[in-house]
């Protein structure tokens, strides 16, 4: 299973790959990041079929997660690839506008992991 | 013998008239001694009939008579019938006096008879003719009488009219008067409003951007916590490996742990600088004076409003000038008011130029730098004026159109939509500005920017 981590923050990778490090030893998952909703973007143009997972951050430099959001949902309708927004700012108006744009899932800073394993189960 | 007539007519006159005088006049007590005189003269004359004697009762005629006129002359009410009722005093003279010489003297009498009859004759048409006159008089005393009456009327009506319109306004004032209290009530509860606006603004203006800020702090504090997380995490797994003896993996995840010392330490860090910049900030506004260094006070409001700002919205991108006068002395001022006056107009200038580059949409947004610059300087004493300290904020965003630019101090005057500004940030930077003693002025270009200047003495 292949999941793309969209953050700004790049510390994000290091704590990704320590918090999943057995099941990405085992295979289980694998993980690609972005810095940017752009770099995100061209990384989905290049490995289209191959993402099944998306998690991506709201607040970020040029394009937004939201924005990031809606384009994914916009372009890549076959097969629909699971879009989980994760914010800071756990606030009404976003969330709505994240549901309104097809998001899988709305989850707050700081994340679960242990929910986060949960979810990447199912 | 002769029938006493004449006296009969004259008494039965004298009396109607005045009759008709009491009535018109209203004069009650009299009414009633009136119908007994004519009732009196009326027994005069029957008795005469009766008793076939008029020696005797022509006396008591001439009595009656002078007893009748010497009365009515004599009341003060009836004063004005005077002039009419002397008109038969002739009369009763000239009939008194043929009597008086028929009983002194008949010869002479009988002997002079016509001129008595003429005389009394006389008498008669000088009665008929002040009748006459007074007749006419008394019809024009009467229409003048009921015009006054109607006046009188009128006046009333008039009088009666005036009560209700000074109800109707007495009414009128009570209604105004109430709304004119419900009026004052309502300004004193928009002063109210008004003051806990301004309140609520400057606590908005620094509440938005530390909220924003606690967001930021946030992210490494996330860190922070998932890392020291992950390095139990793998202090444990270290253990297992140690036990299994295998070493080679038991260095690569002291190294990792290392690692994530390191970050731990660098979030944590950037978390600290971060509450730092806003303690100096949250620090009680104790509301007294004490000597600021201007640029340190610029620059600190500076990076709050710029962090404040990115921290809601990454994409906010502006490129920050700063020159500072170095050799700026310390001015006295209450630093928490003078350090909102100055984040509001550095947030403004952040707006200005963030608005104008929504109008430079990619790819062309190469074609417009966000910029604003902020400076110091120190305008030296000149001629008599006192030296003072110049901090001033520049933008190139689309400027202040000419038209509103001498409106942009007052209270509410906002040109943001509406939700985003309350119109008070300016407004309540004046008013810091002055209470310092200082001035705020204000420069701008349609289309090039706008410059906002504080001038403090020093």
């Amino acid at each position: 299973m292949k999941i793309l981590v969209v953050d700004d923050e790049r510390d994000i990778q290091t704590l990704f790959e320590q918090k999943f490090r057995k099941e990405i030893k085992e295979k289980q998952m694998e993980f690609a990041f972005a810095f940017s909703g752009e770099e995100a973007l061209s990384y989905l143009n290049q490995h289209e079929h191959e993402t099944v997972l998306i998690l991506s951050d709201i607040n970020m430099p040029g394009m937004s997660g939201l924005e990031l959001l809606r384009k994914i949902k916009e372009k890549y309708l076959k097969p629909p690839p699971v879009v989980m927004i994760i914010t800071a700012y756990g606030d009404e108006e976003s969330y709505n506008k994240a549901k309104q744009l097809g998001a899988d899932d709305f989850l707050t800073k700081p994340v679960d992991f242990n929910y986060l394993k949960e979810r990447f189960k199912t | 013998m002769s029938l006493s007539v004449a006296p009969l007519v004259v008494s039965l006159i004298v009396t109607n008239r005045i009759r008709k005088y009491v009535r018109t006049n209203i004069l009650k007590r009299w009414e009633q001694p009136l119908k007994y005189a004519l009732f009196l003269s009326v027994m005069l004359f029957a008795a005469e009939v009766i008793f076939s004697d008029t020696a005797v009762i022509k006396w008591v005629w001439h009595a009656y008579l002078i007893a009748i006129i010497v009365f009515a002359l004599k009341q003060e009410e009836l004063r004005l019938l005077r002039m009419f009722i002397v008109a038969f005093i002739p009369f009763e003279l000239f009939s008194l006096l043929g009597d008086l010489t028929q009983l002194i003297n008949d010869d002479f009498y009988k002997n002079h008879e016509n001129y008595f009859n003429n005389a009394t004759g006389f008498s008669f048409i000088w009665i008929a003719a002040i009748l006459f006159s007074q007749n006419r008089q008394f019809k024009a005393a009467e229409k003048e009488r009921i015009k006054r009456q109607h006046e009188d009327e009128l006046n009333r009506a008039i009088a009666i009219r005036k009560v209700e319109l000074e109800v109707l306004v007495a009414e009128r004032t009570a209604e105004l008067t109430e709304q004119k209290e419900e009026l004052e009530h309502a300004l004193n509860e928009l002063r109210a409003t008004q003051t806990q606006l301004v309140q609520s603004e400057k606590m908005a203006s620094l509440g938005e951007l530390t909220a924003g800020i606690a967001h930021e702090i946030q992210n490494p504090l996330n860190f922070v916590n998932n890392f020291s997380e992950v390095n139990t995490e793998l202090i444990e797994e270290m253990q297992e490996e140690m036990e299994k003896g295998n070493m080679d993996e038991v260095k690569a995840l002291a190294k990792d742990i290392a690692e994530n010392e390191q970050k731990i330490k660098h979030h944590g860090k950037r978390a600290d600088a971060i509450v730092k910049g806003m303690l100096q900030h949250s620090r009680t506004n104790s509301g007294m004076k004490e000597p600021i260094n201007i640029n340190a006070l610029a620059d600190e409001y500076l990076r709050l409003a710029y962090h404040g700002l990115r921290a809601k919205d990454k994409s906010f991108n502006v490129t920050i000038e700063t020159h500072y006068d170095d050799s700026l002395v310390n001015v006295n001022i209450i630093p928490q008011d003078m350090g909102r006056a100055i984040l509001n107009l550095i947030t403004n200038a952040f707006y200005a130029v963030n608005e104008k580059k929504k109008a430079f949409p990619p790819p062309q947004d190469g074609l417009y730098e966000p910029t604003v610059i902020v400076s110091s300087a120190f305008i030296p004493p000149k001629g008599g004026q006192k030296g003072a300290v110049l901090i001033s904020v520049r933008d190139n965003g689309n400027g202040i159109p000419q038209k509103v630019l001498d409106k942009i101090f007052q209270p509410f005057f906002t040109t943001k939509p509406t939700g985003e500004g309350t119109g008070l940030g300016l407004s309540l930077s004046y008013d810091i500005v002055k209470a310092h003693g200082g001035e705020l002025k204000v420069d701008s270009t349609e289309g090039e920017g706008a410059e906002f200047s504080i001038i403090l003495p020093v």
